[in-house]
């Protein structure tokens, strides 16, 4: 068995050079997981890069990507497999015209004609497993199917396999890198943790999140970035209903580049903040706070 | 046969480890286990960091639970990775103190081992000065060292936590009155006057820097208690509760805020779990007027079958709370948690005592910051009559008073108090009456059972009125309550 990283310091340098900056933490649990060939189930607030970094693991490795996005009613078709009733139909009329031999042993070739793979559908669980090169699973907002469907998951994530009472048991004939995200909408079962190593993945610090702006954003200057990140630390530490997630604070250094600001004011920062911020009553809150000690910073000024 | 080899130190220390975890709380299973033995086999043993996530990732599934892990792993290895070693005084290698203590004349200290002792008080703090305007990490964690040395006084064989070390050291360091010179610094420095935002943006730097020294300081006292009492001892003493089985009265300041975090995904969890209730809401019996009428397209087979699905009439709710000193925090979460779930009622109201009653549902509506009406109720509302001591007897008058006539067949009344009356009139016939009138009456305790009726505590006499009385101490119990409540 062959691993794509020799050591968790590689696993870091292969995602930067595809632009996403892992840290310590990140790094680790994915060469563990590789090691150990376990899935990660990767946790934390919305837009801190947790889809991101299946994407990149995935494109640091030359993986496919497969990806199976979870919604409620997501069923055993949608994720696994699905005979093609319409083949088969057909298949059945087929046999009909044709001049085909009587007796018992038709009906049985016709059954195993039927059930054989030409007629399976293989949706995205039941794919990565039957590929038969490298492959990255990345089963998104895994908190969005009902506890009943997460069973479904259980099998392919300890085992790596998926049973199809037709034609028996598939197992994988590699070893999918798994990555099941999670918005944390509701308690996911005791089972599925088990099988996973778990990954909250927090806001970047301060030096992460300006090196992921740098990284990002073209023809973003050094001490731009550094105040953007150091604005974004301040807002995230006022109480607000959202805090600013990465790609929220990529999205306003990219328009501050688009409008050529060099060096952040109070006045830009007025402007701007509604990339940062969705929320009306998080603005005035923010505004509020950055304006403490004396006017000039004003709330009107964003507020028309 | 094979011979079992023999239990390794690293082995030994992380079964201690593991079952420290599960007396904090964690559910930690023996797959988990095994996987965080196989897990630490991949990395480099010398790597501390590395070591903690490997052991975070296989054994830790909650991010709630991560404060207490954390505890419990810098108890645990506290003193094993090379910069973390238990020297006295000593400096780390290649740092030039005379760096640091320029511009004091007359003085020059010794360098090398021993250096810090031979430091004024003076001195000390100019470093911290310094090492806080570089941000310079190594000389940070040395200072945190002899600090602790100097300023803690620590006993040998005191069985505490370190909040009074801590204490001690931080309050010799005067952290606030640094921050302040810190500010001074900058703002002289600064080519033109700093603008708000500016001084805004340095100030949190600054902050940043110095709880990264306090935390130093902190994990510096840990490890000299950890080498005096021993590891199981030292973690048994940190033990603390998990946010969700924090007790509301008795909740720090730190826990808190932890309870204030942990409020908002639970509010978010409960909503989506109970919107989900309602539409999978479980089978009725058979509609057969409807099923006939279905049958019609198909020629009279009634191929479609329809049920009568339960609609649960949506209740309205009245909220009546003590915010009296010692149950306040638990009444701000109740309000929190029950205007975040709103939506599942058809209406909500709430009243606030303490010995007077004023209605608040105003603070609530059309606001989309619940937490800053939860702060305005309490900034605001009229709840004093006499003297500011909880005063149920009248507050339930008022109430009777005022807003009886609004209590109706479909209303659920939920009162939240510790029920210490204060020794006045108990006026339970009120309750027996909303009783009469309301759909449901629900009493939320927050003191454990075993004090009920005791001293003022007259919460038996109400409850008799009520259709329930419950013991809320923390988070887990109040969610739990307001599950079962929609």
């Amino acid at each position: 068995m062959s691993f794509s990283f020799a050591d968790v310091d590689s696993v870091r340098d292969g995602l930067s050079t595809v632009h996403y900056l892992a840290d310590e933490g990140i790094a680790g649990v994915v060469y563990l997981a590789e090691r150990l060939q376990k899935p990660v189930l990767v946790e934390g607030p919305a837009g801190t890069g947790k889809t991101q970094l299946a994407k990149s693991v995935a494109e640091a490795t030359g993986a496919r990507l497969i990806r199976l996005q979870c919604y409620e009613g997501l069923d055993e078709s949608k994720a696994l497999y699905e005979w093609n009733y319409k083949k088969q139909l057909l298949r059945i009329q087929a046999e009909r015209r044709g001049e085909a031999p009587e007796g018992e042993g038709m009906w049985q070739q016709i059954e195993d004609d039927l059930f054989s793979e030409e007629f399976l559908l293989t949706r995205p669980l039941l794919e990565a497993i039957r590929a038969s090169e490298p492959v990255v699973l990345l089963i998104d907002e895994v908190d969005r199917v009902e506890i009943e469907t997460e069973a479904l998951l259980l099998e392919i994530l300890s085992d790596y396999q998926v049973s199809i009472p037709e034609l028996g048991t598939v197992a994988a004939s590699q070893i999918p890198l798994v990555f099941l995200t999670s918005n944390n909408t509701r308690e996911l079962s005791e089972a599925l943790k088990r099988r996973c190593l778990f990954l909250h993945i927090d806001y970047p610090d301060l030096d992460r999140e300006k090196q992921i702006v740098l990284a990002k954003v073209p023809g973003v200057g050094e001490s731009l970035a550094d105040q953007v990140a150091r604005i974004v630390r301040s807002v995230r530490q006022i109480e607000l209903k959202k805090a600013p997630s990465v790609s929220e604070t990529l999205d306003w250094a990219r328009t501050l580049v688009l409008l050529g600001v060099e060096h952040i004011d109070a006045d830009t920062a007025a402007e701007t903040v509604n990339i940062l911020l969705k929320y009306r009553s998080d603005i005035e809150k923010a505004l509020k706070e950055f304006a403490a000690s004396d006017g000039d910073f004003a709330v009107s000024a964003a507020m028309p | 046969m094979s011979v079992e080899p023999a239990p390794s130190p690293l082995l030994a220390l992380l079964a201690g480890f593991i079952s420290e975890l599960r007396a904090a709380g964690l559910p930690v299973s023996l797959t988990e286990n095994l996987d965080a033995m196989e897990a630490i086999g991949h990395i480099p043993i010398e790597d501390r960091d590395a070591f903690k996530y490997a052991l975070a990732a296989t054994l830790v599934k909650n991010h709630a639970h991560w404060r207490a892990f954390e505890t419990v792993f810098e108890v645990y290895f506290s003193l094993r990775g090379a910069e973390y070693n238990l020297v006295d005084g000593e400096w780390p290698e290649g740092m030039d103190l005379s760096d640091f203590v320029d511009g004091m004349d007359g003085q020059q200290p010794r360098q090398g081992g021993g250096g810090g002792e031979a430091m004024s008080a003076e001195q000390l703090a100019e470093m911290l000065f310094q090492a806080l305007i570089r941000g310079d990490d190594a000389l940070m964690r040395a200072i945190a060292r002899q600090a602790v040395q100097r300023y803690a006084g620590m006993e040998p064989g005191r069985p505490v936590g370190g909040t009074y070390y801590l204490y001690r050291t931080l309050r010799n360091l005067d952290l606030d009155g640094v921050l302040e010179r810190l500010m001074d610094r900058a703002r002289h420095d600064a080519p033109g006057d700093l603008t708000p935002l500016e001084e805004r943006l340095e100030r949190d730097e600054f902050e940043a820097r110095i709880d990264q020294l306090r935390k130093e300081v902190e994990a510096e006292i840990r490890r000299r208690l950890v080498a005096d009492r021993g590891v199981e001892a030292m973690a048994k003493t940190l033990r603390k509760p998990l946010p969700e089985d924090v007790d509301f009265m008795h909740a720090s300041r730190e826990e808190m805020m932890a309870l204030r975090r942990a409020i908002y995904p639970l509010t978010r969890k409960l909503a989506v779990r109970l919107a989900r209730k309602r539409r999978h809401g479980r089978k009725g019996p058979l509609d057969f007027r409807n099923t006939m009428r279905h049958s019609l397209s198909y020629g009279g087979v009634p191929a479609e079958l329809k049920f009568r699905y339960p609609r649960p009439a949506k209740p309205e709710i009245m909220v009546v709370a003590d915010v009296s000193g010692s149950v306040a925090a638990f009444a701000r979460f109740t309000l929190h948690l029950v205007y975040a779930i709103s939506n599942q009622f058809s209406k909500v109201r709430s009243f606030v005592f303490i010995d007077g009653l004023d209605e608040v549902t105003g603070f609530f509506e059309g606001v989309d910051d619940i937490g800053e009406a939860v702060h305005r109720v309490n900034a605001e509302a009229d709840v004093v009559w006499v003297d500011g001591h909880s005063d149920y007897g009248h507050a339930f008058e008022v109430f009777w008073e005022r807003y009886g006539r609004d209590v109706g067949p479909k209303t659920t009344v939920m009162i939240l108090g510790d029920a210490r009356n204060n020794y006045h009139a108990s006026q339970a016939w009120i309750l027996k009456e909303v009783e009469h009138r309301a759909r449901k009456v629900f009493w939320l305790n927050p003191e454990p059972g075993a004090y009920w009726d005791t001293g003022d505590s007259i919460v038996s006499e109400y409850g008799v009125h009520c259709d329930g009385v419950f013991e809320v101490r923390n988070l887990r119990q109040l969610e739990s309550f307001v599950e079962n409540l929609v």
